[in-house]
């Protein structure tokens, strides 16, 4: 596979260093199904246990949604590294101010003006419209019985009440490395 | 008919519902692997129930925390008796929230608004 870059785990830390360098706590890279997503959740809410930090709950909500966006929604190159569904990155980073949450994974690049056009459109929306947003989409995904990836941004958005930050980055002409972050302010 | 009891776990919420007292509670934590799966015998016992329901039905809902893939179920067992509602059965709804907790409240209050039954928010 030609890619533009080195690894994958590169692209992701350069990305969140560009945005905010501070500590990265936990870096992963493969596959993210339930079970390394229970691993993950419950590590992290032991590890802000020492810290006088009240959005802990925050935080366990927002990786689930993050989590399960990979799990659900990424796709593979046959004979990468990534070559399972649902495989990807994920870095945790926490510092006096916030706690970060970046994650990375592979998609077809049909699927990233949908990506774009949903974010951009979520990330202008104010406190108020979001929430009527959410209302709308949680009625139409249930009538529609579409896949819950929309409601899953906007739940990251309502519950870090932060922008979300992304990025999409070229590997071939099919495939495209999907980054994302998602900050929580203490 | 029989009580629908299912245990609760760190994924899964805990179901009790009651067809001779008309209580069913929901409470706990829900992000199960499959939540249409998980859901899937709670809506065909509801279904089973509005047939012949208590006659007067509380829906007792106690959650810490649902994700989005677990909504979508949360609003149709919502959206099952609201339908009833509709059709002259007397069914309340309490929705408990955890004092400390805004998100739970907030999402309380867009319930309210979605549904024309009554909703009470009540604080833990």
């Amino acid at each position: 596979m030609k890619t533009k870059f080195t690894s994958f785990q590169e692209l992701v830390y350069a990305f969140h260093e560009s945005i905010q360098p501070l500590d990265v706590k936990l870096m992963y890279e493969g596959e993210i199904n339930h079970d390394i997503m229970k691993v993950f959740t419950t590590l992290t809410e032991n590890d802000l246990k020492s810290e006088e930090f009240p959005g802990q709950k925050k935080v366990f909500n927002v990786m689930v949604e993050c989590l399960q966006n990979i799990s659900k929604h990424a796709d593979c190159v046959k004979g990468s590294k990534q070559e399972n569904i649902g495989n990807g990155i994920f870095l945790i980073a926490n510092n006096v101010l916030k706690l970060t949450i970046v994650t990375g994974n592979i998609i077809v690049k049909e699927k990233e003006k949908f990506i774009k056009e949903k974010i951009d459109y979520i990330n202008q929306l104010n406190k108020e419209e979001l929430r009527e947003y959410y209302k709308k989409m949680l009625k139409e995904n249930t009538i529609s019985n579409l896949g819950g990836a929309g409601l899953g941004f906007i739940d990251i958005a309502r519950k870090t009440q932060n922008k979300l930050h992304y990025s999409f980055n070229e590997i071939d002409d099919k495939y495209s490395f999907f980054i994302m972050t998602a900050t929580i302010s203490k | 008919m029989k009580n629908l009891f299912i245990e609760k776990t760190s994924q899964k919420p805990e179901i009790n519902f009651n067809p001779e007292t008309g209580i069913l509670a929901i409470s706990g934590r829900s992000l199960p692997e499959d939540s249409s799966q998980f859901y899937k015998p709670v809506m065909d016992w509801l279904k089973i129930y509005f047939e012949q329901p208590y006659e007067n039905t509380k829906l007792v809902f106690k959650m810490d925390y649902f994700n989005t893939a677990s909504a979508k179920a949360i609003f149709s067992i919502f959206n099952k008796c609201e339908m009833q509602f509709k059709e002259g059965l007397d069914i309340s709804v309490e929705w408990w929230y955890d004092k400390d907790d805004e998100d739970m409240k907030e999402l309380g209050d867009e319930y309210v608004d979605l549904f024309t039954m009554p909703i009470q928010l009540l604080k833990n």
